[in-house]
């Protein structure tokens, strides 16, 4: 039961606390380059997911066998191999997205987001907390880029998952506005959902800090970073 | 010792926003009643609409955010007149609304409010409208106007390109100066369609002392050499799209321009090196004003 408490956390941070997309603006150059169709959001979250969870796997088994001082290019060629993996599983099976996702799927070798993982959680921790951290994250990153080509293919397309909505379509009530799908409605989308997102989480953090508060603690509001102690109170960096 | 600290411009006089905007607003009038002249009671209507949209977007956005009420500095009612006289006569009036809306709450209040944008609110509406609706944006059909009873003007819907389209692809069609000045017989947006209602507002501007001419004329007259010095006729450049209201109401925005008349005059002359390299050269024929003053 101590063990699931534990647990849990590492699970649920990367969905909002920690949302790599939102709240530590990580992978944004996937997140607002394929996010014009739901269909391309999703892929491309699901796919990086798929190299995060292998990546965090392998990296955290081999912890204790990888030196130290050539850690990251030893992280890099794993994230590769899982890269090339989804790529050509891709191209066998779903030829149409990898062709929409184009040079963004072989450029997850270098997304922030698995590296970062990497080298802040999988190389210090276990393989089950690697496992729930890579699950977590990567749904954090499937449901910003989710929510991101949810608006810009409704508004910018006039369709859902390829569906023309009648409403919405040249002719009809009103047009799609066509900058949604273009890069500086990207930009808009992605600023209103990081407001949003702080918005939340900022509620979050004060129903938790009444909670505490009524329990007659005197912890106070819980400190995130007690909660993670991932970078061990060096502060780590994440690029 | 009283010290009062603020940042420049220190003014001296009774200048204040609701006055400043308050003379904006009527040196506008002409331009937009011309257009009814010119083109009927839809520019009327089309301002109307953008005009509600911006001041009630401001409304409810300060509102929502619990900031101070500003509508009453009459800056919103500019800043949607502005979009408005920047739109083809003939635009549905949801865009309208939503080009005020994107104008006031992207580009004004996300910014901070009035001063703190840093491009015309009016002009960045104009150009997300201008990519996100290619086909309404750029429709110049002719609609008969009030001075068709008359027999001036258009007395049936006219469609065709821009007098600058045309120039830009290569056609030079018959043009009198007189008509272009006075607005007749051409296709536009809504406010820059009449150059002697603009003259004429832009005089209550420069008598009210609202704007300094440095940088209108310097704007003006680099078109004027650069379209001169390409072997065009430069005075057909200058009465033609929008560069007079663009250089007397747009570039002259106090939240962009400079402070001081050696600043007016560089912004002015790039404005219209700008402006008069995008027509020669460049795929928009029109490059004035969302092209380069904001």
């Amino acid at each position: 039961m101590a063990e699931k408490r534990t647990l849990l956390p590492v699970f649920t941070n990367g969905l909002l606390r920690e949302n790599p997309v939102l709240r530590l603006v990580l992978g944004t150059c996937p997140a607002l380059a394929v996010t014009t169709s739901v269909e391309n959001g999703l892929g491309m979250g699901l796919a990086a997911t798929f190299v995060l969870l292998g990546s965090n796997i392998a990296i955290s088994l081999l912890r204790k066998v990888i030196p130290d001082r050539v850690r990251i290019p030893a992280f890099i060629t794993i994230i590769a191999g899982f890269v090339s993996v989804v790529q050509m599983l891709l191209k066998a099976y779903l030829p149409a997205l990898d062709k929409a996702l184009g040079i963004f799927i072989p450029l997850i070798v270098v997304n922030c987001i698995i590296l970062a993982r990497a080298e802040m959680f999988a190389s210090k921790n276990a393989l089950l907390p690697s496992i729930l951290d890579a699950l977590g994250m990567g749904a954090g990153f499937t449901a910003a880029l989710l929510s991101m080509g949810f608006l810009r293919e409704i508004l910018g397309n006039g369709t859902l998952l390829g569906a023309p909505i009648p409403v919405l379509q040249a002719g009809g009530t009103v047009e799609p506005i066509l900058i949604f799908i273009l890069p500086p409605g990207g930009f808009f989308v992605f600023g209103l959902l990081i407001a949003l997102s702080q918005a939340l989480s900022k509620r979050l953090d004060r129903r938790a800090a009444a909670r505490a508060g009524a329990a007659g603690g005197t912890k106070g509001p819980e400190d995130p970073c007690a909660a993670c102690g991932l970078c061990q109170g060096k502060g780590g960096d994440q690029g | 010792m009283n010290l009062v600290l603020s940042s420049s411009p220190h003014l001296r006089d009774n200048a204040s926003t609701p006055r400043i905007m308050g003379d904006v607003l009527i040196a506008l009038a002409p331009a937009l009643l011309a257009s009814a002249l010119l083109f009927g009671l839809r520019p009327l209507a089309v301002a109307a609409v953008a005009v509600a949209f911006a001041v009630g977007s401001e409304y409810l956005f300060r509102r929502l955010v619990r900031r101070s009420n500003t509508i009453g500095d009459l800056s919103a009612a500019v800043t949607g007149l502005l979009l408005a006289l920047n739109l083809p006569p003939t635009i549905p009036l949801w865009i309208a609304a939503l080009g005020s809306v994107v104008a006031i709450v992207i580009v004004k209040q996300f910014f901070g409010g009035i001063g703190q944008n840093f491009v015309n609110p009016a002009l960045a509406a104009r150009v997300v409208l201008a990519i996100s609706f290619p086909v309404a944006m750029t429709r110049w059909d002719r609609t008969p106007g009030l001075l068709s009873a008359f027999g001036i003007g258009e007395a049936d819907v006219v469609t065709g390109p821009t007098l600058l389209e045309q120039m830009r692809q290569g056609a030079q069609g018959e043009v009198s100066l007189l008509s272009l000045f006075l607005g007749l017989d051409k296709g536009g947006c809504i406010g820059e369609i009449s150059v002697a209602a603009l003259l004429l507002g832009a005089a209550w501007l420069v008598f009210r002392k609202v704007i300094p001419l440095w940088t209108p004329l310097s704007y003006l007259a680099v078109v004027g050499l650069f379209t001169l010095a390409a072997g065009r006729d430069p005075l057909v450049h200058l009465m033609s799209g929008g560069l007079v209201i663009g250089a007397f109401f747009m570039a002259t925005d106090y939240a962009t321009v400079p402070l001081t008349w050696k600043g007016q005059l560089l912004f002015g002359l790039g404005c219209g090196l700008i402006t008069s390299l995008i027509r020669l050269f460049g795929g928009m024929a029109r490059a004035c004003p969302s092209r380069s003053c904001s």
